[in-house]
């Protein structure tokens, strides 16, 4: 298998599925003559054209909304958002048209649209550019919302999300784009709402997504040398969320812990630890675990927010309290 | 604002069927405020009594290949349009067999195959949605133009905004072919435009984005019907955005709530009823002799009784069986 990472798979992605399909076509901030802001569409306005690469003004509203009428219409807009946090302008857009315009149209009308761009907090942007939304745009019925980790889920599920019909809210993260790892070749493809056991071990299962999954696989790695097995699900999709394969894991392990970096109300791992409470309670050995990130806005200094999101330490204290 | 247009070239035949229409599509109307007094119809009631002569004369200004996207006050424009009757009235009534399977309601009719892209419900959330439809249809090759209906309200929206300056960027490259219709009713809600927009001149707002615009009598739908014809053309010839602010007024309230309308006079509202749409055009005919006061009734009882064929097809309609409730969730 092929290495490559995170960035590349999402680019050659990108180039396979524009090839493939004229319908195709991508939005977003200096994703053309500047390359993008992380360089995910590097050099595609020179292969594709103005027409299929457009570069927008900073109008999340405008283009975002335009994307969805695009995809009403026939066309497969994947539109970049330079970071999740610009989408909130947009948020009327997203959730009051894209999720719901199948349903109140009675079924006439598909968005089949990717948003996609970096979710997240660990680079010191402080707190308005260092969100998590996937919690925030799970709530809402109409989307679907993946959060690959890996440089393989990054291409399977972008294709997945390119040839969907439904409106796909793509969390990238900005940590990950030099990562590298190996990618299937051909047409590699992920379904959404698939979690994956990506480490299996008998003695506590640990579920994250996105970078939180690369800080779990080191704790496992540590706790394995005192003879400690993590099985490590990533959820890879929160919507739909499979809670299956995370209720199939705890009723092998008996204890759970989830990790997220987003805010603790209401996000993800509370209704993941819902999700294991109503499937398997009677599995249970010990209370689920939450790591999450500290209930504040994110500050800027690297001291501050090393305190503010969950780390190796942290995470590992976690699992041993799981394990107590 | 002087009719205009009795050197537009309308048949006689093409006014009758429009008097017809507008008959119609007032007692349709009238009748959807009856049935919401009586609880047949829930949630928000939207009417466009009085402002019938924009959709009329723009859609048939339109190929019946074009697109369009409407506020919520969307009855007439999918009526005109061709929809049948029955399914709008029993979307009105939550039933299976309206537009879109009882589930939007009032504010949210779709008809797809006849280009109707829907009424929306948030003041200017649909226009960005109109620029790129428009953009799609360029993009796949075609001529057809978009249609984007909208309030006065919606003018001091961020969306306008928005969409109007990438709906000028585009149409540079002519990949934008949207008509933006502000379907000026003097109010948003309860506030006047003079008390919501720091310019009134809402066509002129339009220069901000290269957008070529100008305001129309929209009361009546010859004169409606002549700048559309032409502005249509010239968007689906040049692929670039154009603008029209047509003066308009509702009779009714903003909606079926609004009872007691303290934000404007009886006397504004009279004034304004000297110029329904209907009496301009009920006038020409009887003018050029091709309507009396027996054809008149005809038409009435005619208009009459397809309404109430309406109202019996919702009435005897299913409701919407309840596994429709997780249905077009998603697509897949």
């Amino acid at each position: 298998m092929p290495e490559m990472t995170y960035r590349e798979a999402l680019r050659s992605t990108l180039v396979e599925e524009m090839d493939r399909d004229p319908s195709v076509v991508l939005l977003g901030e200096d994703i053309g003559l500047y390359q993008g802001t992380f360089r995910v569409t590097e050099g595609l306005l020179e292969r594709y054209g103005p027409k299929r690469v457009v570069d927008t003004p900073i109008s999340e509203l405008g283009f975002i909304g335009a994307g969805i009428g695009m995809a009403m219409l026939g066309l497969r807009p994947v539109v970049e958002v330079m970071t999740w946090n610009f989408s909130l302008p947009a948020a009327d857009q997203i959730l009051q048209n894209a999720a719901k315009v199948r349903y109140f149209s009675g079924g006439q009308v598909s968005v089949p649209l990717v948003i996609r761009g970096p979710n997240g907090a660990g680079v010191q942007l402080s707190a308005q550019h260092s969100q998590s939304f996937e919690s925030f745009y799970g709530h809402f019925p109409g989307l679907r919302v993946v959060a690959p980790a890996t440089p393989a889920d990054a291409k399977g599920l972008l294709r997945t999300a390119i040839r969907s019909s439904d409106p796909v809210i793509f969390l990238e993260h900005a940590a990950l784009y030099g990562v590298k790892g190996p990618v299937p070749d051909g047409d590699h493809a992920v379904p959404f709402g698939q979690a994956a056991v990506v480490r299996p071990g008998r003695h506590v299962t640990v579920v994250a997504y996105s970078r939180m999954l690369h800080l779990v696989l080191a704790v496992a790695d540590r706790l394995a040398a005192e003879g400690i097995e993590c099985e490590v699900v990533d959820l890879r999709s929160l919507r739909p969320l499979d809670v299956d394969t995370v209720a199939a894991s705890v009723r092998r392990t008996h204890r759970a812990v989830v990790v997220q970096e987003q805010w603790p109300l209401f996000g993800a791992a509370a209704e993941i630890a819902s999700g294991i409470y109503e499937r398997c309670f009677d599995d249970l050995d010990a209370p689920v675990e939450r790591v999450t990130g500290e209930d504040v806005p994110a500050p800027y200094a690297r001291n501050l927010e090393r305190l503010a999101f969950p780390d190796e330490d942290r995470i590992e204290q976690a699992v041993r309290r799981g394990l107590a | 604002m002087q009719p205009h247009a009795e050197s537009l070239a309308v048949s006689v035949e093409t006014l009758l069927e429009w008097y017809r229409t507008l008959v119609f599509v007032r007692r349709f109307e009238e009748q959807t405020e009856r049935s919401f007094r009586r609880g047949k119809i829930g949630g928000y009631l939207h009417v466009g009594i009085g402002q019938e002569a924009v959709p009329l004369g723009f859609l048939s200004a339109a190929r019946p290949d074009d697109v369009f996207f409407v506020s919520y006050r969307d009855h007439v424009h999918t009526l005109v349009r061709g929809t049948d009757p029955g399914a709008v009235m029993a979307e009105l009534y939550g039933k299976l067999t309206g537009t879109c399977k009882g589930k939007g309601g009032s504010m949210h009719l779709f008809d797809v195959a006849r280009g109707n892209y829907g009424g929306y419900g948030i003041v200017g959330g649909h226009l960005p949605l109109a620029v790129g439809a428009a953009y799609a249809l360029r993009y796949q090759g075609t001529d057809r133009v978009c249609l984007c209906f909208f309030g006065d309200g919606a003018m001091n929206s961020g969306a306008l905004h928005e969409a109007a300056n990438l709906a000028g960027l585009w149409g540079r490259d002519g990949m934008c072919p949207v008509v933006f219709v502000v379907e000026n009713n003097q109010y948003g809600m309860g506030t006047s435009v003079d008390r919501a927009s720091a310019v009134t001149d809402l066509a002129r707002r339009f220069d901000a984005y290269d957008i070529p615009n100008e305001r129309c009598d929209g009361m009546d739908p010859v004169g409606v019907y002549e700048v559309a014809t032409r502005v249509v053309e010239e968007v689906r010839r040049t692929g670039r955005p154009y603008a029209v602010e047509a003066l308009t007024y509702r009779f009714a309230g903003h909606g079926a709530a609004d009872l007691f309308q303290p934000y404007r006079s009886k006397e504004e509202v009279e004034r304004w009823r000297q110029r329904d749409p209907i009496l301009l055009v009920e006038r020409r005919l009887r003018e050029l002799g091709a309507l009396d006061d027996a054809r008149a009734a005809e038409l009435a009882a005619w208009a009459d009784q397809r309404v109430q064929e309406a109202v019996a097809f919702a009435e005897e309609s299913p409701e919407p069986p309840p596994e429709e409730l997780y249905r077009d969730v998603y697509g897949e």
